[in-house]
């Protein structure tokens, strides 16, 4: 069984080191000296002090950031394996994976995850939301029950999912087949368009909630006098949704869907305790083929190249997530 | 429980009776001084010995284990521990110990790892050399996958096995009053059973076990490998093309379609809800079931793998120890190595293995464990036609890769999925020569 502790180093440091945090912005009250000498003189001079109060973020952002993403950019294009110093070998590595026919398909699972899990969380996470923003009893107990699945660890989770997607024990096939819907049981995870589909299920199910609790959030925040002057100016239902309501979330909806996507793109867990990548390598991505040749073969050298693939992308993706923030300054 | 203790202990005692005349002449040849004869401590105070393990399938092995490193700890005043981890977390933790030369002085190493770790491990001849002349050498496979480039990397430890668990009843029910002797002999037993709606189970997912012990088996005993003694690539062959004319054929006669769908776990539990009537699995099957399911039990056995046109293989990997690089407490690893698989200590260890484990040697199959329960005689015999991945060529890194990438399940799996046994052939051929490059 896969656990947490196996996740893909690799592609995280490249994950992580894309997503720098900005720096905390730290206010310091200077007390006021008669005649600074000293240590004291040298911080009221503005670049020292600056520079002073910026080393601690400095150093913790070198430290556990830029050393391992710099790091997993070494490996990938070096010939490394796990007890051996690595040799530079340029592009090398990159080259092999395009000519590789399974990380071929880990790349185009990897987009085809993404995407479409995407696109259903935020649909099913917007329905959730604007069912949740209605008044009705419990509302705040059936609120926070909705985030349960994104607080159960994946590991577990995926597992009962296993069992549910059981060959042999399936409850989807018990059921369907007591209802007489089905007369032959299905394999969930035998075949590989169908096995991709139940992991872009679990995949929705567990980030769903996040998309609808950030979008409750969003939509929480809408002024009702809006609604109501659009109301009387004859507005319906769907107009008011789609001509109020969506323009005034549309960043946070924005951001969601960024957050969300990186997450996904660098998804390990939940494709490793389903599938394994398997039946028939249809369902790699490529933190999961990162993993089986960084780990299992020890190549540390190719395994990085496969998992840097992500990083143009994320690159994108976070330029733009940041060019649209900024936008609004 | 307690009536067959105390029946072993009888007999295991008769036979290191026996052993002890055996090795006599070895420990008076200089059998690791310190422990073996109870003398004081003779490692500085203070000295640390650190283990990682696997958590074994078998509660009773890794109780039996840590109790012989406490005792080993005892003896030669040194402070061991010994950390069991899930096998599937090794490789990470074996990975970040050689890079950051930090880390547990010895590590299991489960099948090839020994080619593939070797640059960080310590060699262990001493120690091995030492078992070999005391056991009368090793298995085949245990030297090959533990010895690099003439190298001792490894100590062999335990060999593991999976072998046809099958259900008596169900066989001798549709004619078969024992397990067949060649895979054609089984396909026409599995026919008939599942024309019963009792197949037989195989996995063919990305799993590390259960559908690799096919892949590679069946592909020996048609007479295919994936490379020459060489290294060359040699997969696409006409005997690779019937090896999966007759997987395609078996999985449509005899095999549960839920097979592509399969980790090594499924398959247990298909058999034991008496969904399939025979499984390729260690001795996992039978232990639950002696617990859980004593009918299962009384009514399973197990049985050899079939032969083929070429004759009867294994796909087996095999438990050893290796002593790190990095360690500072070589010395102390070894003397732990060599004491522990001495007889008195390594006697206790593999009888606590109740036959889920052999020993490294085929010293070991003279164990009175293995007169305890017929049903587990075929684990004791497996060993012997037991190949190693690379087969006939080298346990490498190279065949770690055509491993990992679940090349040979694939193209079995792609086959049954419907591609030509020829395209699948050819497609297994691109890819591995790109691993063997």
């Amino acid at each position: 069984m896969a656990d947490q502790r196996i996740e893909p180093i690799l592609a995280k440091s490249a994950a992580s080191g894309a997503s720098a945090i900005p720096a905390p912005i730290v206010v310091v009250a200077v007390p006021k000296l008669g005649r600074p000498k000293g240590l004291g003189h040298l911080l009221e001079r503005e670049h020292i002090l600056a520079g002073v109060l910026l080393a601690p973020t400095l150093v913790i952002l070198t430290l556990f950031i830029a050393y391992p993403f710099v790091l997993g950019i070494w490996l990938a294009v070096s010939d490394k394996v796990v007890g051996r110093p690595g040799n530079f070998v340029g592009l090398h590595n990159f080259w092999v994976n395009l000519n590789d026919s399974i990380f071929l398909r880990a790349f185009q699972n990897t987009f085809v995850y993404t995407f479409i899990a995407t696109i259903l969380k935020l649909m099913l996470g917007m329905a959730a939301a604007l069912l949740l923003n209605q008044h009705f009893r419990f509302k705040r107990i059936v609120r926070a029950s909705m985030l349960l699945p994104w607080i159960v660890p994946t590991v577990l989770s995926t597992l009962a999912w296993q069992w549910m997607f059981d060959a042999t024990f399936s409850v989807f096939n018990w059921m369907l087949m007591n209802a007489g819907i089905i007369s032959r049981r299905i394999l969930w995870l035998g075949d590989g368009t169908m096995a991709m589909g139940c992991l872009i299920l679990v995949n929705v199910w567990r980030g769903m909630p996040f998309f609808a609790i950030t979008l409750l959030a969003g939509l929480q925040t809408v002024n009702p006098d809006l609604h109501e002057a659009a109301e009387i100016d004859g507005a319906n239902a769907w107009q008011r949704f789609w001509r109020v309501t969506l323009p005034l979330i549309k960043p946070i909806m924005l951001v969601v869907v960024l957050f969300s996507m990186i997450a996904t793109f660098a998804d390990f867990q939940l494709i490793y305790v389903l599938t394994r990548g398997g039946p028939y390598s249809s369902t790699h991505v490529f933190g999961t083929y990162a993993y089986e040749i960084a780990m299992r073969a020890a190549k540390l050298g190719q395994g990085a190249s496969i998992s840097l693939f992500l990083f143009p992308f994320l690159l994108m993706v976070i330029v733009f997530q940041l060019w649209y923030i900024r936008r609004g300054d | 429980m307690a009536e067959s203790e105390s029946v072993t202990s009888i007999d295991r005692r008769a036979f290191l009776k026996a052993a002890g005349v055996a090795t006599g002449a070895a420990v008076a040849g200089g059998i690791p001084g310190i422990v073996a004869a109870q003398k004081a401590p003779s490692f500085p105070k203070g000295t640390r010995l650190s283990i990682l393990e696997w958590v074994s399938f078998v509660p009773a092995s890794d109780v039996e284990f840590k109790r012989l490193a406490a005792e080993f700890g005892k003896l030669a005043g040194v402070e061991v521990t010994a950390d069991l981890i899930n096998m599937n977390d090794l490789n990470p933790r074996i990975a970040s110990a050689i890079e950051t030369k930090a880390g547990p002085d010895i590590i299991m190493m489960i099948n090839n790892w020994p080619h593939l770790y070797a640059d960080g491990l310590a060699d262990v001849d001493d120690v091995a050399e030492e078992i070999a002349k005391r056991d009368g050498g090793f298995y085949d496979i245990s030297r090959r996958i533990n010895m690099v480039d003439g190298r001792w990397k490894a100590a062999p430890f335990t060999m593991g096995s999976g072998v046809w668990n099958y259900r008596e009843d169900w066989f001798k029910e549709v004619g078969a009053n024992k397990f067949p002797d060649t895979w054609d002999e089984l396909r026409k037993v599995g026919t008939a059973l599942k024309k019963k709606n009792l197949p037989v189970g195989q996995a063919f997912g990305h799993s590390l076990g259960d559908p690799n012990s096919w892949a590679y088996a069946v592909t020996w005993c048609f007479g295919a490998t994936e490379i020459d003694d060489k290294g060359k690539v040699v997969i696409n062959s006409k005997e690779t093309i019937e090896a999966l004319k007759f997987t395609v054929a078996f999985w449509k006669d005899c095999l549960d379609d839920g097979g592509l769908a399969w980790d090594d776990s499924n398959n247990n539990r298909a058999f034991l809800a008496g969904t399939i009537s025979a499984t390729i699995n260690g001795a996992s099957i039978y232990f639950v079931a002696k617990r859980q399911f004593p009918e299962i039990a009384k009514a399973m056995n197990h049985a050899h793998m079939p032969k083929g046109p070429a004759g009867r293989f294994y796909y087996q990997g095999g438990q050893a120890h290796g002593v790190m690089k990095y360690s500072k407490n070589q010395q102390v690893a070894k003397e732990f190595l060599r004491w522990f698989m001495d007889r008195p200590q390594y006697d206790k260890y593999i009888a606590a293995n109740d036959g889920y484990v052999g020993g490294p040697t085929p010293y070991w199959e003279k164990h009175p464990l293995w007169e305890k329960d017929p049903k587990l005689v075929t684990f004791r015999d497996a060993p012997k036609f037991g190949r190693w991945t690379g087969y006939p060529g080298q346990p490498s890194r190279k065949a770690s890769e055509a491993l990992v990438k679940y090349i040979l399940v694939d193209m079995y799996a792609q086959a049954i999925k419907g591609m030509k046994p020829e395209d699948a052939a050819k497609w297994a051929e691109a890819e591995l020569k790109k691993a063997y490059a």
